[in-house]
Order: structure tokens, then C-alpha cells, then sequence
């Protein structure tokens, strides 16, 4: 399990370059960035280190952070380990309610997965079991 | 079907004798019927069999929408259940919404009320009105219905909505009379005009009676510029009847109002004093010959004046100005009354967003467009799309449900609602001159 940071942000102009501005003034480091986005507004889905702080800055900045758990997975790179591991967690019923992938190094992609709080447990359990390693705090605040 | 030119055309000496008899009568039926005035004039010292003058009515106390709230829903009604025909509700929230009753004698009064709109039009039984004031507990549909057929009109229920289909039926059916609130008019013609059709030369129009919001000078040129038509402008509500309380004539330089059923005072909102002939402000109705829900000295809250002096058109019922505003904060949005405070009780159901919100009214193709901004609260988990998504339509459908209007939800980022002085402004009305 590691720790997400999540921004609700408007769609208008100068909005996302603002929220990188705030993080790099905070000496807040990024390992990935994705935005989920409608017409009105976007959220916006951070990896980064010391989320805590990111968020506190953040706030203090006006703007709408929060910080959320989402399930980490290191995957060897090669075709068919993403498959793999959804077919995994398909077996066990677990219901995924958003993923995407980043790369930290070569050889290995990390998978994030947000994963309902009740079925955190089972999913963990699963993916262990596939012969995938879960990642936690300590791994990715490098 | 006979004009009745004689009660229009009454000196006005006759009339004041009608309204003093009816005064006393009202005072009384509500004295000895409606319990909220039995104890309302008993603590004012206002005896109602005292009532000599029209001028006696002033020692009446006034009567509030929020009376009419708290007596929800059938306090004010003096008369048994048995003679009631129809009842009608003014938009509001489900529980506040404010009623008015009907008997037979009241759908009477309210047909020949609004049938004068069709005489004040020059209209005959030779007339196509169309009628597409939403049909229902709104008192547009039916009081529009009404006086059109008391007028002999051939009279079309379209209700609101579908406007090609208004536009068909306009096209097809030769409508003379358009009868719907002035920005729907315009949207009509607007696109009319879009879909290719010559509103001048497709339609047959001669008159439109459009009332249930204020319009500009401005406006009503333009829409009888675009349909080629003459705008008459209708004032009403349901607290003390529907549309027809007081209509234009062709003259358009003030509404006549139905002097023998109500009795009209101008008042300073401050002081509650009444004002002379001509001078600007709150107009107060007492009604003359309702049965089913009288009311004495009801403060209507629109600003207007009497206007002094004759109408060119030989009639002699006093005639008001057109309304210039409030003195609270109703909006009307789509025809519709909406008090902020509607809107503040359906938010304070939803922690997920902060106390921020606000209202922001525009208008796009002459239509009133509706958007609430509210911002998001630290804890609320807005890291779902869906879960944000699920927020704004269940606000929606409980504004929807509680103002019957449809307003658009926009969640906003947080300190992006001005804040003046630590308040929010909750309504931004930015519909300016009809644009």
C-alpha cells in the first residue's frame, strides 16, 4: 500500500502548471502524474515523496488535495504481466476502480490500483500468491 | 360571447361602491371563517364589522407570505371543503409551498379575469389561442385556459415544452394569441427563425399575453419586432388568485387592474404606510369577492406604483406600472419564484460540499440558464470521478424536487466563490438586459 496524491482542479486555464508550481516550491519530487478529467473539473492523481507535506502545502495554497491508499505492484517488464496480474485479482472478485502504470527504472513498471478499503486485503493476498510484489511507503519515497 | 364593456367602463364612483361592499364582506368571511384572521385582527384591535370607508381598510393588519406558510396548507381556506373545486400551489418547497383554493364562484372570477386579457387584445371567438404556460398546480396553465375559453377563444393546451412542436402547431393551426411567459415567447421565435420558418409570415399572430417574469422595454420590441405580434403584459399571483390580477391593454402604458375583485393599496416596505397615487412601492391586494382563500392586505413584495390619471383606451380600472422588482429576494427563474433560502435549506444537506455555494442565473437563447457552484469539502472523497459525478446529481435532483427548476450543479475548487466581508454572495444574476 502506498500513499496517493489526489488534487480535485478545475478545467480552466493555468490551473495544473499552478499545482506543479506549488509542489516544486516545496521540493516535492514526482514519479507520476495522471489526470482524470470531465468538462468542469479534473482530478488529478500524483505519486510523489513525502505526500504529507503535499498536501499541506497544497491546502495552504487553496488548493483541494487530499491523500489516498492505492495498492502499488511491481511488474517485470515483458508482455502479458499486466494481464497476469488483473487475471489475478479477477478470481477473487475484486473490483478495481481506477489503475495506471509508471516506470521507476528499466526493468521493472509499477502498477497502481485503487482498490475498495474492504477488498484491500484480499487483493494483497492474491497478488502475493501470483508471484507479484506489493509495494509500500518506504519503497517509492526514494 | 358579450364583451362586458359596462364593468370595464363602470365610473369609477360605481366601482369604489363595489369594493367597499366587497371589503366588508371579506374582512368579515375571514373574521368569522379563517382562524389565523380571527386572532390576527383581534391583536391588532381591528374590528371588521367597523368598516364604514374604503379608507377604514388601512387599520387592517397586512397579511405575509409566511402567514400563508405557516397555515399550510388549508389555514386561509373559509370556506368547508365540499365547495372547494380546485386547488392550486405556488412553487416553493414541497412543505412551504404557498395554496390557494377555488370554489366555482372564484373559477368564475378568475376566467373573466384573464378573458380580459383577450378583450383588452381586441380578441373575439374568431381567435386561435395557444396556450404553452406549463399546465398543472402552476396557476399559468389553467388561468390562461380559463380566460381564453371564457372569452370564447378556440383555446390549445399545449403546455410547456417540445418548442418544434409549438412551432408546428403555431404554423399549422393558425394560433392568433400567444399565451406563455416572454422568454419562452422569444425562444419560440428564436428558433422558428433557426429551423428556417418566417415567424412574420408563417405564424398568425396578432397578441401575445405574457406574464410570470419581468421583461424590458427592450425585449418586448424585439419579440414584437421578431413575430410581428403586440406584447401585452399579465400580472398575477396564486396567493391571491393566478394571472389576470391586472393585464395590459393595446395602449401597453400600464396594467389595468381587475378593480371589482381586488382592492390595491401602494405601501412604503418600511414603514407599511400607504403611499399617494403615482408614488413607487410595495404593492398590498386585498381581495373583493374570493370565497375560497380571501386574503386582507396581502403584501405582494413586487414594487410598482398606481399610475395616476385615465387610460386612452376609455377604460376605467386603475391601471399599475409595470413591476420594478422586489423587496426581497425572490428570484424568478424560468417563470419560476425561487428564494435563496430554498436553496440554502437543500444544501445544508450536503456536508460533502462547504457552506460556499453560489447561485449564477444567465440567459442563453433568451432562456434562463441556472448553475450552482459549490466547493468541494476537504473530506469528502473526491478521488473518484464517480463519487463527484453521484454528488452533483443527487444535489441536482433534490434542487429539482425542492425548487422545480433545473439547475446545474458545478463542484469548484475551494476560495474560488467571492467572499465579501466573510459572506458569500449566493446569487450572481447575470441575465442583465435579456441577453
Amino acid at each position: 500500500m502506498i500513499m496517493q496524491l489526489t488534487v480535485f482542479l478545475e478545467n480552466s486555464e493555468g490551473r495544473l502548471a499552478a499545482l506543479c508550481r506549488t509542489l516544486a516550491d516545496a521540493g516535492v519530487n514526482m514519479d507520476a502524474l495522471t489526470i482524470a478529467e470531465t468538462s468542469d473539473y479534473g482530478v488529478v492523481r500524483i505519486i510523489c515523496d513525502n505526500v504529507f507535506h503535499a498536501v499541506d502545502v497544497l491546502e495552504d495554497a487553496g488548493f483541494r488535495a487530499t491523500k489516498t491508499k492505492v495498492l502499488a505492484v511491481e511488474l517485470p517488464d515483458r508482455p502479458g504481466a499486466l494481464a497476469e496480474l488483473l487475471e489475478a485479482l479477477d478470481t477473487t472478485k475484486v473490483n478495481i476502480e481506477y489503475g495506471y502504470c509508471f516506470q521507476s527504472n528499466g526493468d521493472v513498471a509499477i502498477d497502481v490500483l485503487k482498490i475498495k478499503p474492504e477488498d484491500r486485503d484480499r487483493a494483497e493476498a492474491a497478488i502475493e500468491r501470483a508471484g507479484f510484489k506489493t509495494l509500500h511507503y518506504d519503497d517509492i519515497a526514494s | 360571447m358579450k364583451k362586458p364593456q359596462d364593468i370595464l367602463k363602470m365610473p369609477h364612483e360605481q366601482l369604489e361602491a363595489i369594493q367597499l361592499e366587497g371589503i366588508k364582506k371579506t374582512v368579515i368571511a375571514c373574521y368569522e371563517n379563517v382562524k389565523f384572521y380571527h386572532d390576527l385582527f383581534d391583536e391588532a384591535g381591528f374590528d371588521p364589522y367597523a368598516v364604514e370607508t374604503i379608507d377604514d381598510l388601512k387599520k387592517a393588519p397586512f397579511t405575509t407570505k409566511q402567514d400563508l406558510r405557516d397555515n399550510y396548507p388549508y389555514g386561509f381556506f373559509a370556506v368547508p371543503m365540499k365547495d372547494i373545486r380546485e386547488i392550486h400551489m405556488s412553487s416553493g418547497t414541497t412543505g412551504v409551498a404557498t395554496v390557494g383554493g377555488y370554489t366555482e364562484h372564484d373559477l368564475e372570477i378568475w376566467s373573466d379575469c384573464f378573458a380580459r386579457g383577450i378583450w383588452y387584445a381586441d380578441g373575439t371567438e374568431d381567435d386561435v389561442a395557444h396556450i404553452c404556460y406549463g399546465y398543472g398546480l402552476f396557476t399559468g396553465g389553467l388561468g390562461a385556459h380559463y380566460g381564453c375559453q371564457q372569452a370564447g377563444c378556440t383555446t390549445i393546451p399545449m403546455s410547456a415544452g417540445n418548442t418544434e412542436r409549438q412551432i408546428r402547431v403555431l404554423r399549422e393551426m393558425g394560433s392568433t394569441i400567444l399565451c406563455c411567459t416572454p422568454s419562452y415567447a422569444m425562444h419560440i421565435a428564436d428558433t422558428a427563425i433557426a429551423m428556417g420558418i418566417d415567424p412574420k409570415k408563417d405564424f398568425h399572430l396578432r397578441a401575445g399575453i405574457h406574464g410570470a417574469e419581468a421583461f424590458s422595454d427592450n425585449f418586448r420590441a424585439e419579440l414584437e419586432e421578431k413575430l410581428d405580434y403586440k406584447v401585452l403584459d399579465v400580472y398575477g399571483l396564486t396567493e391571491t388568485m393566478g394571472p389576470g390580477v391586472a393585464i395590459e391593454c393595446m395602449e401597453q402604458n400600464g396594467l389595468h387592474l381587475a378593480e371589482d375583485h381586488f382592492y390595491a393599496e401602494i405601501i412604503d416596505p418600511e414603514t407599511g404606510e400607504v403611499l399617494p397615487e403615482g408614488e413607487w412601492g410595495e404593492l398590498v391586494l386585498t381581495t373583493i369577492d374570493r370565497e375560497a382563500t380571501p386574503v386582507v392586505r396581502y403584501r405582494t413584495r413586487d414594487i410598482t406604483r398606481i399610475i395616476p390619471g385615465e387610460c386612452a383606451c376609455g377604460r376605467t380600472h386603475k391601471r399599475i406600472d409595470r413591476l420594478h422588482g422586489r423587496t426581497d429576494d425572490m428570484l424568478i427563474i424560468r417563470g419560476v419564484n425561487v428564494f435563496p433560502s430554498q436553496i440554502e435549506d437543500v444544501m445544508k444537506t450536503f456536508p460533502q460540499v462547504a457552506s460556499w455555494y453560489q447561485i449564477e442565473l444567465t440567459r442563453k437563447n433568451h432562456l434562463d440558464v441556472v448553475t450552482l457552484k459549490a466547493e468541494v469539502n476537504p473530506d469528502f472523497d473526491f478521488d473518484q470521478i464517480s463519487a463527484i459525478e453521484q454528488l452533483q446529481k443527487d444535489i441536482q435532483a433534490k434542487l429539482k424536487t425542492a425548487l422545480s427548476v433545473g439547475i446545474r450543479v458545478k463542484l469548484v475548487e475551494p476560495k474560488t466563490i467571492a467572499r465579501s466581508e466573510g459572506k458569500a454572495k449566493r446569487v450572481i444574476d447575470l441575465r442583465g438586459d435579456d441577453k
